[in-house]
């Protein structure tokens, strides 16, 4: 594709009208036909095959507890504590767009904030399996992890960020879940109102919940929609800064770093734009959505994308100058622990890690880069591969290098490690193919009102053209 | 196309919001009450026995020492329960002939223990001793209720961790001495000789809670200064009774 002149694209390309965007968006999930090839049918039936493995993987799991993953002392913590934080830093950029970016008043989040919306959503679905099914018997979680009074007489430990990992969690999720939905009304409401089909008319008047289009109904909509922005925006920040507390505030060497918070969001932030660039790109493609998407939306995600890399990458930088100034023994030979790589069997997850969040990022300093399919897909496919490593390079890999050198012994994943992790990746392309199929994927009325938006910038515009050059009209 | 949905939904919609929100809060509560409950904890709640042993009868009635019966109670963990031999004793004397005790008999002919239903019991992973309780002087009653009342035994006490704690996190409240006893040991047993000879209205009101079972009361200021002495004079290290690893190990 030939470089453009990025200023110079729209936010909504073609010429469109208002039932031209219904006819784009809103039709995807009325007509169920045009589902019904192998574009969707085949990643949804992958996918669909993954969620079988991971519903043996925990089957298999429950009836023989945890002892079929490799995690084991000292290494206690491994893959499952690793696909929990990756899973929930890519929910991230969903909560960004929708929250931040709303309350910025960028306009350009009306074409991307459903889809990365429902990516939270699904990604946190996918952490929230693993903690769960680390305490081995989730049936009895419940009373582990959160305070009630109980008939034990105690409570969980509140000085501990485990238990602030719950709360900020179960928060995380419900208003994601709720906002998404708020969200979705009035577009459910439209989809009712174009449905031909009997049942589907009435699943999407129930969801709609009696949605007239009243100035009322707007009012109390913008309200409320704007609340739960003001709710989300914290969120952004504090669930992953807690998330990287249950390791800062330990004493594990490589653990310990006042860095990990703010270090941890931007990783988190990294990772998930990385994933909605690359979720965006095929389902844009299938669906016909390239006039509402547009190659601006991709070119300001890969700049974020850059610009939250380089926080990360200074991240990197810090944990070897505190490694290094600490004068701490332990904290030195983490370092020759993670990058020696002449001698240390795990040091080439620290290297991918650097070459994968560090290196090939750096290609989105180009324009053209930005703008080019192969580099988009190449950088965030290798992103994400890189923020995995990074959880795999704190989390297990500082438990195996202990004070005790006595104790130290290496952490082998097992097939069952591994069969989870592919197993909740499919579930989470299943979810988002679901969704694409029967909810509207871009906010139907929030691009009507962008482009009613954009009409009137023009027509402002035209009007001024002619007013300093003194016409008359 | 006419209206999908009659005016109504609009009730139904508003109850439904009213209801979805108290019905977390009444299951909550609902599932609290009933893990609470004698349904659920079978406090004072006869268990039937091969026999009808009365706990009254034999213990207060006839002045029968604990010990007769559950004779390791100050030396082991488990207090023990009696074999049949034990009942042989008397009963191979007096009502030789009554029908209610043919199983008893039918017992020691075959020489097959009888099977008596366990009315206190605990999960396997928690350990309880009851000799150390005898030797810092806690008495039988505080613990299993008024063994001394009881026709059909029943549970005193739902035996949940929070109740545990309760004397664990504050043994102060819950340790007495008794002037005229000569050991802690000998105080356990004496206070139901003192029942026998005084009855419950000759006996100090600290005495009367201890045989009746009940809880301590929030007010005796006077019986937890003694307390926090006894917990000095005896070694009880408060600050460990507490650890999990105290009962669970």
């Amino acid at each position: 594709m030939a470089y453009q002149d990025i200023d110079k694209v729209p936010l909504i390309e073609g010429d469109q009208t208002f039932s031209s965007i219904d006819r784009i968006i809103a039709d995807v999930p009325l007509q169920q036909k045009r589902h019904n090839k192998k574009s969707w049918l085949a990643p949804t039936g992958v996918a669909f095959i993954f969620v079988n493995i991971l519903m043996v993987t925990v089957g298999w799991l429950l009836y023989q507890g945890i002892g079929i993953w490799g995690n084991n002392i000292p290494t206690a913590w491994a893959f499952d504590i690793v696909n929990f934080v990756w899973w929930i830093g890519i929910g991230h950029a969903g909560t960004l767009i929708s929250a931040i970016l709303l309350l910025m008043r960028q306009q350009w989040r009306n074409s991307i904030n459903r889809f990365s919306e429902a990516m939270t959503i699904f990604a946190v679905m996918c952490a929230g399996m693993f903690p769960l099914l680390h305490t081995g018997r989730p049936w009895v979680a419940f009373y582990w992890l959160f305070p009630f009074p109980n008939i034990l007489g105690i409570w969980p430990q509140f000085k501990s960020p485990l238990m602030w990992d719950v709360f900020a969690v179960s928060t995380y999720f419900t208003v994601s879940l709720v906002f998404w939905y708020i969200g979705l009304i009035p577009d459910f409401a439209t989809l009712r109102d174009r449905a031909t089909n009997v049942p589907a008319k009435y699943v999407y008047a129930f969801l709609s919940l009696g949605w007239r289009g009243s100035a009322k109904h707007w009012h109390r909509y913008e309200q409320a929609y704007l609340l739960l922005a003001g709710l989300s925006t914290p969120l952004v920040l504090s669930v992953h800064s807690i998330v990287s507390f249950d390791f800062a505030v330990s004493v594990i060497p490589g653990w310990n770093t006042s860095v990990f918070p703010p270090y941890f969001v931007a990783g988190a932030v990294y990772a998930g734009f990385a994933m909605v660039i690359l979720l965006m790109i095929p389902v844009r493609k299938m669906y016909g959505l390239e006039e509402i998407v547009t190659m601006k939306h991709f070119d300001w995600m890969a700049k974020i994308t850059l610009a939250t890399g380089l926080i990360v990458a200074y991240g990197y930088s810090l944990e070897v100058f505190y490694g290094w100034y600490s004068g701490s023994k332990m904290e030195h030979s983490l370092l020759v622990w993670r990058m020696d790589f002449l001698h240390q069997p795990y040091s080439w997850a620290y290297w991918s890690l650097i070459l994968c969040n560090v290196l090939i990022p750096q290609m989105f300093w180009s324009a053209k880069a930005r703008q080019s399919w192969p580099c988009l897909i190449i950088v965030c496919v290798s992103v994400n591969i890189g923020m995995w490593l990074e959880r795999f390079v704190i989390i297990p890999m500082s438990l195996m290098n202990t004070y005790l050198p006595s104790s130290n012994r290496m952490y082998y994943p097992t097939i069952w490690d591994f069969s989870m992790f592919f197993g909740t990746v499919g579930f989470f392309i299943f979810m988002m193919f679901l969704f694409i199929r029967f909810v509207p994927a871009i906010n139907v009325f929030e691009i009507k009102d962008l482009l009613h938006k954009l009409h009137r910038e023009k027509a402002s515009k035209t009007e001024e053209a002619v007013a300093t050059t003194g016409g008359k009209h | 196309m006419a209206q999908l949905f009659k005016p109504y939904a609009n009730v139904i919609a508003r109850t439904s919001i009213v209801i979805g929100g108290m019905l977390p809060v009444i299951v909550g509560l609902a599932a609290a009450a009933y893990s609470r409950s004698p349904y659920n904890t079978k406090v004072e709640v006869p268990l039937n026995q091969p026999i009808p042993f009365s706990h009254q009868h034999h213990a207060y009635e006839l002045g029968i020492d604990c010990r007769y019966c559950h004779t390791s109670v100050e030396k082991s963990g488990y207090a023990g329960l009696p074999p049949t031999e034990t009942c042989m004793s008397c009963h191979s004397q007096i009502w030789t002939n009554s029908p209610l005790l043919e199983p008893v008999r039918k017992s020691y002919e075959d020489n097959t223990p009888i099977q008596w239903n366990k009315v206190n019991t605990l999960p396997s992973f928690v350990n309880f001793n009851h000799s150390i309780h005898i030797a810092r002087g806690i008495n039988c009653n505080q613990c299993h209720g008024p063994v001394n009342d009881m026709q059909i035994t029943f549970k005193g006490h739902p035996f949940m961790m929070q109740w545990c704690l309760q004397c664990h996190r504050a043994p102060e409240k819950y340790l007495y001495k008794d002037p005229d006893s000569h050991s802690l040991r000998e105080q356990v047993f004496n206070v139901y000789w003192k029942l026998q000879e005084k009855g419950v209205s000759g006996m100090t009101p600290r005495e009367q809670h201890l045989v009746k079972g009940e809880e301590q009361e929030e007010d005796g200021a006077k019986d937890v200064a003694e307390g926090k002495a006894l917990v000095k004079q005896y070694g009880v290290k408060v600050q460990q009774l507490a650890d999990c690893s105290v009962c669970h190990y």
